[in-house]
């Protein structure tokens, strides 16, 4: 049934670029799945540890410049006269190294701040945000500051005995993307179903219960924190290559608090959720430019918001499951045996 | 008592919050394969106790040593790593999830696979998951929770969760239970239940340190049993012994009691 849905939803996004050739909506499709990676991620933090990252942005926009920086190239002068030069290496390189100083990122702010948890967390995720910001804006000879860093390159898929092939148009690009987006979600369901997924939930619902079966607290949560900065790095790289322009406007609050409505939209804790979510909210601003003024646009935001979580208060997806759930259940009786099999198998 | 070997001590332990003295000088020692029972009047500092034990409370002096590991200053989980495992006074259930998902989690440090394995889903960490299950399956049945299995453990009636609890550290694989006062607001035939489960747990070789107020539960089940008050031990011996201590007596019903 759960993976019969998937199949179809996938196939359906597969098959968007064949029907739809308006190139405006194909890149509004682009963007919008770069930020649904980016949701996906906060997902992992905010419904499976509930733990609210308020910067998580910082993550995608650190992911971005790496992965810029190192398919550009830079020469940068250090404290004692010392320079630092990097002749430009192939994007896919940047994108993977955009993962893993994300990750680290993610590693350190984990471990600084999962000793105290909950509003501690929010507030360090907030600084470690605006300070990246700050470095990004006022290292001009790094990153080109306000001037932005430009003329980034596409990326470019190593082809092993055909050479590289560079993704410049939108329709490989919106193919990238997904292929991405999937990677990322398997990667969440597979952890989150895991034994570590098990222990993140277990602290989420009662932390001194899920101690005292052993769990570790610090080394759970660092571990979602370095997986969840990963991802939103790799949608940075994309986001970087694919706009190929980046300034430190990337690191604004309003970039996370878009993740955080679609996190809460679609439903915090279910795999879907973000990407319903991100959906939603990323095609709104498509749907609405005709009919609205861009300011008016955020106070419908607002109002969509409200009503999706008036009428679906746990978010769309796990409301909708719960009623289908409840429609269904009191026509079936299964036997207790029976219904642990179904469980075990839904799971696999 | 008999010369089985020692599996905790507690040495001259003592616990001040300020000014208030929760603990003083608590000294005594559970057996391997022993039911102890900590009694006394509320707030003589039985939870307090079993907060050290467990290290979610630093003692202000004193120590603890569980089969010759010293205690104090390890974190909780790597205290439930020795085998060393509690149950809670309130509610202890993760509430949104099932029974059955429960005790997955409680199943933690059995299921300890690498990350990559899980991730890609390989032959290990697959093997791993299926035995997580089967045992889960196990203990439901062990408690007599089968029908409720897949239901939200919030949902479930306070002795159903109560039984969630004490399988739930049962899937830790204790080698020594600390239950907190496990049949509060049991009723008699959920107690008597109960009581048959503490003999079964310890017929598995698990040590058992009890925390109850049910006076007749405790007279029944326990080995030995250790009387607090006010923070300092008053009396320990058998049940039979403690039934006919004055000073435990006077502590529970006052001076008119003792005297009658």
């Amino acid at each position: 049934m759960r993976i019969a849905l998937t199949i179809l939803a996938v196939a359906a996004l597969a098959s968007v670029p064949l029907w739809l050739r308006d190139p405006y909506l194909l890149n509004s499709l682009i963007t919008t799945g770069i930020f649904v990676i980016g949701a996906m991620s906060l997902n992992l933090l905010l419904g499976f540890t509930g733990q609210l990252s308020l910067g998580h942005i910082a993550f995608f926009g650190i992911g971005a410049y790496v992965s810029a920086l190192t398919s550009l190239g830079f020469d940068v002068g250090l404290p004692g006269g010392f320079r630092l030069v990097h002749a430009p290496w192939p994007p896919i390189v940047g994108f993977v190294l955009a993962i893993i100083i994300a990750g680290l990122c993610g590693y350190f702010v984990g471990l600084l701040s999962f000793r105290v948890r909950g509003a501690y967390f929010v507030i360090v995720t907030i600084s470690f945000a605006e300070v990246v910001r700050l470095v990004a804006l006022n290292w001009v000879e790094l990153t080109q500051g306000p001037l932005a860093l430009t003329n980034i390159p596409s990326i470019g898929l190593p082809l092993p005995g055909v050479g590289e092939l560079t993704l410049r148009t939108k329709l490989q690009n919106y193919y990238l993307v997904l292929v991405v987006a999937l990677i990322a979600y398997l990667l969440i369901a597979r952890l989150v179903r895991s034994h570590f997924g098990r222990a993140m939930r277990g602290l989420m619902e009662n932390e001194t219960l899920a101690v005292s079966v052993g769990i570790d607290v610090t080394k759970t949560l660092t571990l979602a924190a370095v997986i969840s900065a990963a991802i939103a790095g790799a949608a940075g790289s994309l986001y970087a290559h694919y706009i190929r322009i980046i300034d430190p406007e990337v690191f604004a609050f309003i970039n996370t608090v878009t993740m955080v409505i679609m996190v809460i939209s679609g439903g915090k804790g279910s795999l879907a959720g973000p990407v319903v979510g991100g959906l939603i909210f990323g095609l709104l601003p498509v749907a609405l430019r005709p009919v609205m003024a861009p300011e008016a646009q955020w106070i419908a935001y607002g109002g969509v918001l409200i009503a999706i979580l008036f009428v679906l208060p746990r978010g769309i997806v796990p409301s909708l499951a719960q009623r289908f759930r409840r429609s269904r259940s009191g026509t079936t009786a299964l036997a207790p045996v029976a219904l642990a099999e179904t469980a075990v198998k839904e799971r696999a | 008592m008999t010369a089985r070997s020692v599996a905790m001590t507690i040495e001259q332990v003592a616990v001040r919050f300020g000014g208030l003295v929760a603990i003083s000088d608590m000294s005594f020692t559970v057996g391997e394969g022993e039911i102890v029972s900590l009694i006394g009047p509320n707030g003589a500092g039985k939870t307090t106790a079993f907060n050290v034990m467990t290290g979610f409370l630093e003692p202000s002096a004193g120590r603890v040593t569980y089969r010759d590991t010293a205690l104090n200053g390890l974190k909780p989980h790597q205290i439930a790593d020795l085998g060393l495992i509690r149950t809670f006074q309130r509610t202890s259930v993760f509430p949104n999830d099932t029974v059955y998902d429960n005790l997955l989690i409680g199943l933690h440090r059995q299921g300890r696979v690498r990350l990559l394995d899980a991730i890609l889903g390989l032959p290990g960490a697959r093997a791993s998951e299926r035995k997580l299950r089967q045992r889960a399956s196990e203990l439901i049945e062990w408690v007599g929770l089968e029908r409720r299995a897949h239901d939200a453990a919030g949902s479930l009636s306070y002795g159903e969760q109560r039984l969630v609890g004490v399988a739930l550290a049962l899937a830790a694989e204790p080698s020594m239970l600390l239950l907190d006062e496990p049949v509060s607001g049991m009723n008699a035939s959920e107690t008597h239940r109960f009581v048959e489960l503490i003999r079964d747990i310890r017929d598995r070789g698990i040590t058992i340190l009890l925390v109850e107020h049910d006076m007749p539960m405790v007279m029944t089940v326990s080995d030995r049993i250790v009387v607090l008050n006010y923070g300092r031990i008053i009396a320990e011996g058998t049940p039979d012994v403690i039934r006919n201590d004055p000073a435990v007596i006077e502590a529970y019903l006052g001076h008119g009691a003792a005297r009658a």
